[in-house]
């Protein structure tokens, strides 16, 4: 088979990057998605929050995912479910398998990447202890009760304060368990603030900070943990140890992007955002390869997940159409973004300039008053003032072409905090 | 006292304290909708109740459900054991109403989730 665009995933970016693609005239469009279903995680996500930004309403995960999932109908752009894509080459051959065609081999002009992440699960952590039943991941804990209608346990604790982990604390305290507390390492949560708010301190559930858990008790099924404090390095503290009992253990440690098919393919990755090395159009390292949502930098809502699909779309369509310039074409023409002081990963990462363009980023620690900065070693390019960051809130920074119209073809620019209180 | 918005993402730090006659003063909401919902927090907090109920005879086991407006947040537990007596049967469309005036609140509880008869 051979088509314009392989869309690897039928998640939020993968439905959001196909729609874009047919908003842009191409026709020629395929999504593989392993599930039964489309829609991805969202499916199990019931909780309300999504879509403020891309839709101007509070929806549910499901709802969300349906109103992509109509468009998608709409528009007739085929799809294939239960179909696993198994393997990719650097020249676009995209290898999947499914129970109704066997293995299938598609060779494509481009693919769109959109793949979503996956959870950090307890060999992540190698916390010592036992491996009895009743330590799930927040996100399977929520497939089992939300779609699954399974209850995992009754007396929970959770580790980590990612925004799954606190969303599984007030659906376990609806489903009637007990909560005992929320451990996190660091000094803050890496959840959204909001969420703090209104799974935890709505059901006086505490949250300990440079908390953690060092040791897992029982055998056939969970007994118990140890937590303790930690210090700056974030070693336990001897004699801050305590026994907590429970039954079940939460893990909300962190997402990792799924890029097994991104190193098969050879894509260049961002050792930080564990995602592939994008341009502002989102093409990676390998011309006519394009990536956006989960899959390429872990988002905090799923509405910047349908916006940056779009770009992908665009630039899927600009690549197609020849419009591509030899600035985008190549990794190393297009100018690099270097993080500087207080700023953890930017994407994209490459840039040519050719176009407005806004920077996605998170910062390394809570700073409060101050500027972030583009700069090209010398003289400050743009700059946006900021109350507050914190590392779980992703930020955006737009930045005008003029004044990246300096820039040199594999130029060097740095973004960094500069504090002002 | 310091309230943290949920209405969205942006999660604005916003303090509260008493004025001088009697009504509530808001600082640091970015914007007006903050406000009312600072004010509303200080008398009666209301919060928008989702989760899954049985489903007869469909492709999932569970269809996922809202509250079509937020409730009062202490008649939360009350509307959630109304939602875990019900049984619906498929097909259920985004929207169905599954229980009307849930636990008195005037909202309804309705359908998130599509899910077809098998």
């Amino acid at each position: 088979m051979k088509v314009d665009v392989v869309i690897i995933g039928g998640g939020p970016a993968g439905l959001a990057a196909a729609l874009s693609c047919h908003k842009h005239g191409i026709r020629d469009i395929i999504i593989l998605e392993r599930d039964s279903h489309l829609g991805g995680i969202l499916q199990q996500c019931i909780h309300n929050g999504f879509g403020l930004h891309w839709f101007g309403e509070e929806l549910t995960g499901p709802e969300y995912a349906q109103r992509f999932i109509d468009q998608v109908e709409k528009a007739q752009i085929p799809y294939l479910l239960n179909t696993m894509v198994v393997d990719m080459d650097e020249d676009k051959t995209v290898y999947a398998i499914n129970p109704k065609h066997g293995p299938i081999k598609i060779q494509a002009k481009t693919v769109i990447l959109a793949m979503g992440c996956r959870e950090r699960t307890r060999g992540a952590l190698m916390i010592p202890g036992g491996r009895p039943a009743g330590v799930y991941t927040a996100g399977m804990a929520q497939r089992l009760i939300n779609i699954e209608g399974y209850m995992p346990g009754r007396e929970v604790v959770i580790l980590g304060s990612g925004d799954i982990g606190l969303i599984m604390a007030r659906r376990l305290t609806w489903e009637g368990a007990n909560v005992k507390m929320v451990c996190e390492i660091m000094p803050y949560s890496t959840g959204l603030i909001r969420n703090i708010r209104q799974c935890l301190e709505d059901y006086g559930i505490p949250i300990r900070f440079k908390h953690t858990v060092i040791k897992i008790h029982g055998r056939e099924r969970l007994e118990g943990v140890t937590v303790a404090q930690v210090d700056d390095a974030r070693r336990p503290v001897p004699g801050t140890e305590e026994y907590v009992s429970c039954d079940t253990l939460l893990l909300s440690v962190g997402l990792i992007p799924e890029n097994e098919l991104s190193q098969k393919a050879n894509l260049q990755l961002d050792p930080v955002t564990g995602g592939p090395v994008v341009d502002e159009y989102r093409q990676t390292s390998v011309p006519g390869v394009f990536a956006c949502g989960n899959v390429l930098h872990v988002h905090d809502l799923v509405d910047y997940v349908s916006e940056e699909a779009e770009i992908a779309g665009y630039g899927v369509w600009r690549y197609l159409n020849g419009l591509a310039s030899q600035l985008t074409r190549h990794v190393d023409m297009r100018a690099k973004i270097e993080t500087g002081y207080g700023i953890r990963y930017v994407v994209p990462q490459r840039i040519s300039g050719e176009e407005d363009i806004e920077l996605f980023f998170r910062s390394d620690n809570i700073y409060d008053e101050g500027m972030v900065e583009l700069t090209d070693g010398q003289k400050v390019l743009a700059s946006k003032r900021f109350l507050r960051i914190v590392p779980g809130q992703m930020e955006r920074f737009k930045i005008k072409k003029q004044v990246l119209s300096g820039i040199k073809p594999g130029g060097r620019l740095l973004i960094r905090w500069r504090s002002l209180a | 006292m310091e309230l943290i918005c949920i209405l969205c993402p942006r999660g604005c730090r916003m303090q509260v304290e008493p004025g001088a006659d009697g009504q509530w003063v808001v600082k640091g909401n970015g914007c007006s909708r903050g406000k009312d919902y600072a004010l509303q927090e200080m008398t009666c907090p209301m919060r928008t109740l989702t989760t899954s109920v049985w489903v007869e005879g469909g492709t999932y086991k569970l269809v996922s459900a809202k509250t079509d407006r937020s409730i009062p947040r202490d008649k939360i537990m009350e509307a959630l054991k109304q939602t875990k007596r019900l049984k619906v049967k498929a097909p259920v469309n985004i929207g169905d109403v599954l229980i009307e005036n849930i636990a008195g609140t005037g909202a309804n509880l309705v359908a998130t989730r599509k899910v077809e008869r098998v």
